[in-house]
């Protein structure tokens, strides 16, 4: 036999199909725990936070960066000892705004979507450094915390602290982020080569969970962690 | 000449049969066309449920049990049906986030999926948890260009399937877009890249020749067109460095695509090429029309699309 003609096209996928009542039945049971789980009410937010309100740093951000700290140091520490200095995530891994109301698991789920997880990567003075310059350079309110950073009015770093002290050249700090960046997303590229790095396993999603459990009201403020003078 | 070869088919198709040793179902001397519909999706990332009526973009549209109800109906109008999914089944809503998938592949397999390959987000709970979900499918996991052999997923993934519909031979094959810098290695492990030229011209020659395929589908993940990077492998680049593929089903960059692209081979035949956007919205539906030998026109195979 051969081939004689060829007849190709899309059908949509509108609401005029009937929904077919066996398959609606298996998703119903996965449905109903899953809607339950996303309406869940974790915590409160007294405002709307969005990651454009605030110029080097903004509210949400410094949340998103105190969670990745708090929740973060808790299994870095139990495993390791040490304790994490300072946090970076990015500016864009910020997917949603946090609506004034309840904060519910569907809200973590809205905010950070993805899968990524928690890195801490030990990094010497010399690569904090280089980290800052990246900063000063990006001018983006990327989530930082356990950083103080002052830009002059032509964006050259006046002041760069960690800890609130001066970066001292050959001491090892433990700087967290996430599997996305320390893989070069953003094009970070000071996390390689480094002394050694520590795979959480801890999903920013799931920090993000656990967070807002512990905390009845969120309360994030914008603050001099990151400034520029004018 | 047209008309010719029109009043000799008859009495001539017989003959063919009986010479050429066809096999068994193809002896039926009255069947003078034989119809395959191949049916297709990609990129659901694991939208079960149709989008809420205040979605901005797509209200309403898709959802699995909407689908299921659509590819019955096409199965009841023609049982030689393939179903075929070209990757990307995991990540998009929460479904998987708390399942791991475990919905998405029940889902397809009550739905008869034939086959699927492997999109880079289905490693998104890295090997081990596409490896935990395969008790669920039912279906195929076809990959030419993924070396799985130092994974857990060996032997779990073959390059090729022939399926046989009324006695045609339907050779598909699957290729998957290179994981490094897209997919953390801890997440796809030891799984090697191969590459997809090189890997397609072999998959169409074996089914080709060595399978005697009717027709060749190739089920890709490598994304349609890269217009910033037109060299970089893609669909549109597979289609013109290869032979004898006649349908590659695309899928990873979510295009839409008004109608399905007639693309020229090395050989400069056709090949279509389809993606169908994303998340279930639409349907993708190839009919294939084949005729016995000596009712071929002289224009060879017509495309409607
Ligand atoms: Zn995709």
């Amino acid at each position: 036999m051969v081939l004689s003609k060829i007849e190709g096209k899309q059908i949509g996928i509108k609401d005029s199909l009937k929904i077919d009542q066996d398959f609606d039945s298996i998703i119903a049971p996965y449905r109903t725990r899953l809607e339950e789980d996303m309406n869940t009410v974790l915590s409160y937010a007294p405002e709307t936070y969005s990651k454009r309100d605030g110029h080097l740093n903004t509210a949400i951000g410094n949340l998103m960066a105190e969670i990745v700290f708090k929740e973060g140091n808790y299994i870095f520490n139990k495993r390791t000892n040490k304790n994490i200095d300072a946090v970076l995530l990015n500016h864009g891994g910020i997917r949603s705004i946090i609506s004034k109301g309840n904060i519910t698991t569907e809200t973590a789920f809205q905010v950070m979507p993805f899968e990524n997880s928690i890195v801490v990567v030990a990094l010497k003075g010399q690569q904090m450094d280089s980290m800052m310059t990246y900063l000063s350079y990006a001018k983006r309110a990327h989530p930082i915390e356990g950083i103080t950073l002052t830009l002059d009015k032509n964006y050259k770093i006046s002041e760069a602290l960690i800890q609130g002290k001066p970066i001292i050249k050959d001491k090892t700090y433990y700087l967290a982020t996430n599997d996305y960046l320390y893989n070069g997303g953003d094009r970070m590229r000071f996390f390689k080569p480094n002394d050694s790095v520590y795979y959480l396993d801890y999903k920013i999603r799931n920090a993000m969970i656990d967070y807002f459990k512990k905390v009845d009201t969120i309360n994030p403020k914008i603050d001099n962690r990151f400034t520029q003078t004018k | 000449m047209k008309r010719k070869t029109f009043i000799q088919q008859s009495t001539a198709g017989i003959a063919l049969v009986t010479l050429g040793g066809f096999g068994f179902q193809s002896c039926n001397a009255n069947v003078k066309t034989k119809k395959i519909t191949i049916l297709h999706t990609n990129d659901v990332h694991s939208h079960i449920d149709a989008f809420g009526p205040d979605d901005a973009r797509n209200a309403n549209q898709g959802g699995v049990a909407r689908r299921a109800t659509l590819v019955e109906a096409i199965r009841n109008e023609n049982p030689n049906t393939l179903l075929l999914d070209a990757g990307d089944i995991f990540q998009g809503t929460p479904y998987f986030n708390y399942y791991g998938g475990e919905l998405e592949f029940k889902l397809m397999s009550k739905m008869k999926y034939d086959a699927a390959t492997i999109g880079n987000h289905d490693f998104d709970n890295g090997i081990d948890g596409l490896y935990a979900q395969l008790p669920h499918a039912s279906f195929k996991f076809l990959s030419a260009n993924y070396d799985f052999k130092n994974t857990v997923m060996d032997t779990q993934v073959k390059p090729y399937h022939v399926f046989i519909k009324e006695g045609l031979k339907i050779g598909v094959f699957g290729l998957g877009i290179k994981l490094e810098g897209l997919v953390g290695k801890k997440m796809y492990k030891e799984t090697d890249y191969l590459d997809p030229i090189e890997i397609a011209t072999d998959m169409s020659r074996i089914l080709k020749e060595d399978e005697q395929c009717d027709l060749i589908i190739c089920l890709s993940h490598l994304g349609y067109h890269y217009s910033k990077n037109p060299d970089r492998v893609s669909d549109l680049v597979l289609a013109k460095s290869t032979k004898n593929i006649d349908l590659i089903i695309g899928g990873h960059t979510h295009t839409f695509l008004p109608k399905p692209t007639v693309a020229q081979n090395n050989e400069g035949k056709n090949v279509l090429v389809n993606q169908v956007g994303c998340y279930g919205i639409n349907l993708g539906k190839i009919d294939f029309y084949f005729d016995s030998e000596n009712n071929k026109t002289a224009d060879g195979t017509s495309i409607i699309v």
